[in-house]
């Protein structure tokens, strides 16, 4: 089988892999600048990042990685598998505001939980004076509670990816397996798990990426990681240089990561039906089951959209018409546009990166397209800056030229450039799960059947992969939305977005005012999400 | 299956790509035209310039908006963390466009001097207006308004005379009643900076293991909500920039918190700045000195401390009335260039004492 999805396309091998080339290259650029980073070593500072805490902030990210894999697969796993194979009251709904806690930046929910559960809080200052609980509840200022904040903010990751690839297997599966008299749970285990395996892996590496790569949240939370290690050597140490080596050891590490996610799903192409446009039976539940399912998704749209929301509204009731001018209108509209013109981009490179790793299995070309992964594993603001000194040097070279002005940096297209590395991996997912259900006897079957590469190409395999690149692009586009660090310092003169806005009134301490923005950044992300629900179908039934 | 979906799905998917790629194509050229434009015009009335500042837009906007109704001259902003900014003023070296570079903490600013991007601003009235220990020694950046660091105490629990010094809260008697920021604060770090300045490391070090010892809880990530556990009862007393005290006593009229001027009889309450220089390359040195000089005058100093209840760099000029009222205080006379040159050695120091 794999020789023939080979011989298919064998001429198109080495298109595929030039056009790899490019992305490695792509990638590889703003990434040469931790590679420099290693000319000269900062003796002292490393020394003393080593004796005073390197221990224990590589144990918080150990911990914190390992929690928040293993909350996001549990409750991104569940919650997929609970509204994709039951019925139950208020499913359809729960169907989109579980997607929600993803709109809302990790570090501002964080910070709204932080407000809520510490001493001084609202919730343990309730309990103090009403109920005379004197140690209040315990605090999410630890490194229990950055876990949870998230695995709330990421298993969406999970969660949507896992519920495609449930609904893309199809009915056929599921009716053999209750014909031969399976039992739910006994299919969830046997069948179903292992068959969305590649899909659960992804998300989870999806969200461990984020969370390791993650400075602003694990920041108001008081936990120090392996980021914080970074960050402090370049703000507070002043050495670019350093932090820069300290990150390019991170991405070291999830390139370690990213290659052992692709072994251990096998190296056998899963033989999944294409048969998503059925819509599915699910099985009604009644009574108390029916109540734990409702309540289980009740619960997790109350702690990860209604609570953190209810407080955004709150500040930004008494902070609207202050903050509010004719200006943010433009500002939602340049947000929409950065987004939906980057994660159309950051789409189109991945489902090319994608239909490579697809169909050139080649070790070779399986660890370059890994790497190609790695921009996702930076802190953002350490890429940015890569990616800014490769489009300085670019614009001296242009100069040296005789073209006198700054055509790169500052413009469009090196913004694009950098959503484009950091978020490949976040389009590339889902794309590569879809991909990996064509089963290369309809490729062979066309090709019996004399239709050329190229239409079968664009009538059978890219038909295929809609689903998965309708479900990237919402990834990406939230994502895009939530973006700061690059926007920060990659735009043109003027173009501003509702992220920024969020990080200019958060880093002055002014919440309130942040919650503005805040709440618009959600209603915006919501928009893609209700539309993905509706045109994949899924709400039907 | 049914092909047609999916094929419209694909029609729709080129119809988005060829709008991007015509926006790809035209937008950055339109902008270009207009920056082009800009420049152009520019170049022949002089009316514009570019600033790269650490300080938020909120808190810039408004004077650099005054400042053009004034004027007639536009300032164009970017505005970031300090160390990105200075990562691409390095890069961009002599081909930046930026003008004055501007950041919200003496360290940043020093660090620039060191990494040679700022240059020597001769004027007479800066030198007059802005005291010698809020701007660099060779006059490379001056302080435009000056943020205040000292002890805020539970009025319900803290009577003021048992407060005197930064270097008492390390006192036994404070056990488990003190609340601190991370350490990962510049703010933290240029005050200690300063009492290394004072003291020494040794010193220091016995003061911040002290502090460490009577901490009340783990360490805030803000000052406004180490303010808010004061008042909640977690803690009796902390350090915090003033005017995030200002910011909160404006909202809660009730707040059982109240500023105490630290080491009045004792070197000082130790400020920090934000401050601006002007480039070594700018593209127009003589407007980014005009609008250095224009942001030390009486009425934007009056903006500057209006915004964000912060005190003016210049001497004469009033606070904000509500800062006012928590009365005046010797501040530490030491220069806060040395807050930059000893922020490595102070974080060194609080990393070792086990303050996170």
């Amino acid at each position: 089988m794999r020789v023939l999805s080979r011989s298919f396309f064998q001429k198109g091998a080495r298109v595929g892999r030039s056009i790899l080339a490019l992305f490695v290259l792509l990638v590889a650029l703003p990434l040469v600048f931790l590679i420099q980073s290693w000319d000269t070593v900062d003796v002292n500072l490393w020394n003393h990042l080593l004796a005073t805490q390197m221990s224990r902030l590589l144990f918080n990210s150990f911990v914190l990685a390992c929690g928040v894999s293993i909350g996001v697969g549990i409750l991104g796993f569940t919650l997929a598998w609970i509204t994709t194979t039951f019925q139950f009251p208020g499913r359809r709904i729960f169907e989109w505001t579980l997607v929600l806690p993803f709109a809302i930046p990790a570090y501002v929910s964080a910070f709204v939980w932080t407000g809520l559960t510490d001493y001084s809080g609202f919730a343990s200052t309730t309990l103090r004076t009403y109920l005379g609980f004197n140690e209040g509840i315990p605090s999410v200022r630890s490194l229990g509670g950055a876990i949870i904040i998230f695995t709330f903010a990421f298993y969406p990751y999970v969660f949507l990816m896992v519920r495609a690839a449930l609904i893309s297997q199809g009915e056929h599966i599921f009716e053999a397996a209750r014909s031969l008299g399976e039992s739910p749970r006994r299919f969830m285990w046997t069948v179903a798990l292992p068959m969305v395996r590649p899909a659960l892996l992804l998300g989870i590496t999806l969200a461990v990426m984020e969370t390791l790569a993650d400075f602003g949240a694990v920041s108001v939370l008081g936990v120090n990681t392996f980021t914080t290690a970074i960050y402090k050597a370049w703000y507070g140490f002043f050495s670019l240089q350093t932090a820069a080596q300290l990150a390019s050891l991170l991405v070291l590490v999830i390139f370690i990561i990213l290659l052992f996610e692709y072994s251990a799903r096998g190296r056998r192409i899963k033989q999944g039906m294409a048969a998503g446009r059925q819509p599915l039976h699910r099985i009604s539940l009644y009574g108390i089951r029916a109540g734990l399912a409702t309540g289980i998704c009740f619960l997790v749209t109350l702690l990860g959209v209604i609570i953190p929301i209810t407080q955004l509204m709150m500040w930004a009731s008494r902070m609207f018409a202050e903050v509010w001018d004719a200006r943010w209108s433009a500002l939602i509209f340049k947000s929409l546009l950065l987004a939906g013109v980057g994660a159309f981009l950051v789409i189109l490179c991945a489902t090319a990166v994608a239909v490579v790793a697809r169909f050139d299995r080649s070790r070779f070309t399986q660890f370059f397209v890994r790497f190609s992964l790695l921009g996702y594993a930076l802190p953002g603001s350490i890429l940015a800056v890569g990616t800014m000194l490769l489009f300085i040097s670019l614009d001296h070279k242009l100069y040296e030229l005789g073209i006198a002005r700054s055509v790169v940096l500052g413009s469009l297209g090196a913004l694009m450039l950098a959503y484009v590395v950091r978020f490949l991996v976040v389009g590339f997912g889902p794309v590569e799960t879809a991909l990996s259900r064509i089963r290369p006897h309809i490729l062979e079957a066309g090709r019996a059947l004399g239709v050329r590469r190229i239409p079968l190409f664009f009538s059978v395999i890219l038909p295929m992969m809609v689903p998965g690149i309708s479900i990237g692009m919402l990834l990406v586009f939230v994502d895009l939305l939530k973006e700061m660090p690059a926007t920060l310092l990659l735009r043109p003169l003027g173009w501003d977005t509702l992220a920024l806005k969020v990080y200019e009134y958060t880093s002055e301490g002014e919440w309130q005012r942040a919650a503005v923005p805040g709440l618009l950044l959600v209603a915006v992300g919501l928009l893609p999400v209700i539309w993905l629900v509706k045109r994949s179908g899924l709400g039907k039934k | 299956m049914n092909l047609r979906e999916p094929a419209q799905a694909l029609k729709n998917l080129v119809g988005v790509g060829l709008i991007t790629l015509l926006m790809m194509g035209c937008s950055p050229n339109s902008d270009e035209e207009k920056a082009e434009a800009e420049k152009t015009t520019a170049a022949q009335s002089e009316q514009s310039m570019l600033v790269y500042s650490a300080r938020k837009e909120h808190l810039i906007k408004p004077l650099f908006d005054a400042f053009q109704k004034d004027t007639g001259i536009q300032v164009n902003f970017v505005t970031d963390e300090a160390q990105p900014l200075l990562a691409r003023l390095e890069a961009e070296s002599e081909r930046s466009p930026a003008d004055l570079f501007m950041a919200v903490d003496a360290g940043n600013l020093w660090q620039a001097t060191q990494k040679n991007i700022l240059r020597p601003t001769d004027s007479k009235l800066l030198t007059d207006r802005i005291p010698a220990a809020y701007r660099d020694p060779q006059n490379q950046w001056f302080g435009l308004s000056l943020r205040a660091r000292t002890i805020v105490y539970s009025t319900e629990r803290v009577k003021p005379e048992d407060l005197s010094t930064y270097e008492a809260l390390a006192d036994a008697k404070w056990k488990k009643k003190l609340c601190l920021r991370t350490s990962q604060k510049v703010y933290n770090q240029s005050l200690v900076a300063m009492l290394i300045q004072r003291w020494g490391a040794e010193k220091t070090e016995t003061i911040i293991k002290g502090w460490v010892d009577n901490l009340a809880t783990e360490v805030f990530s803000d000052d406004t909500a180490l303010i808010k556990a004061i008042a909640a009862g977690q803690c009796d007393v902390g350090i915090v920039n003033t005017y995030y005290y200002g910011a909160l006593a404006n909202e809660q009229k009730d707040l059982p918190v109240a500023v105490f001027w630290a080491n009045q009889k004792a070197g000082g309450v130790h400020v920090n700045l934000s401050g601006a220089g002007i480039t070594k390359h700018a593209p127009h040195p003589e407007l980014a000195q005009q609008l250095l000089e224009w942001l030390v005058s009486d009425k934007a100093q009056a903006m500057f401390a209006e915004i964000n209840f912060e005190y003016p760099a210049v001497a004469d000029v009033k606070p904000h009335k509500a800062v006012a009222a928590w009365g005046e205080f010797e501040a530490d006379p030491e220069n806060l260039s040395n807050a930059g040159r000893l922020q490595a050695e102070a974080i060194k120091l609080m990393d070792r004492a086990g303050y996170r």
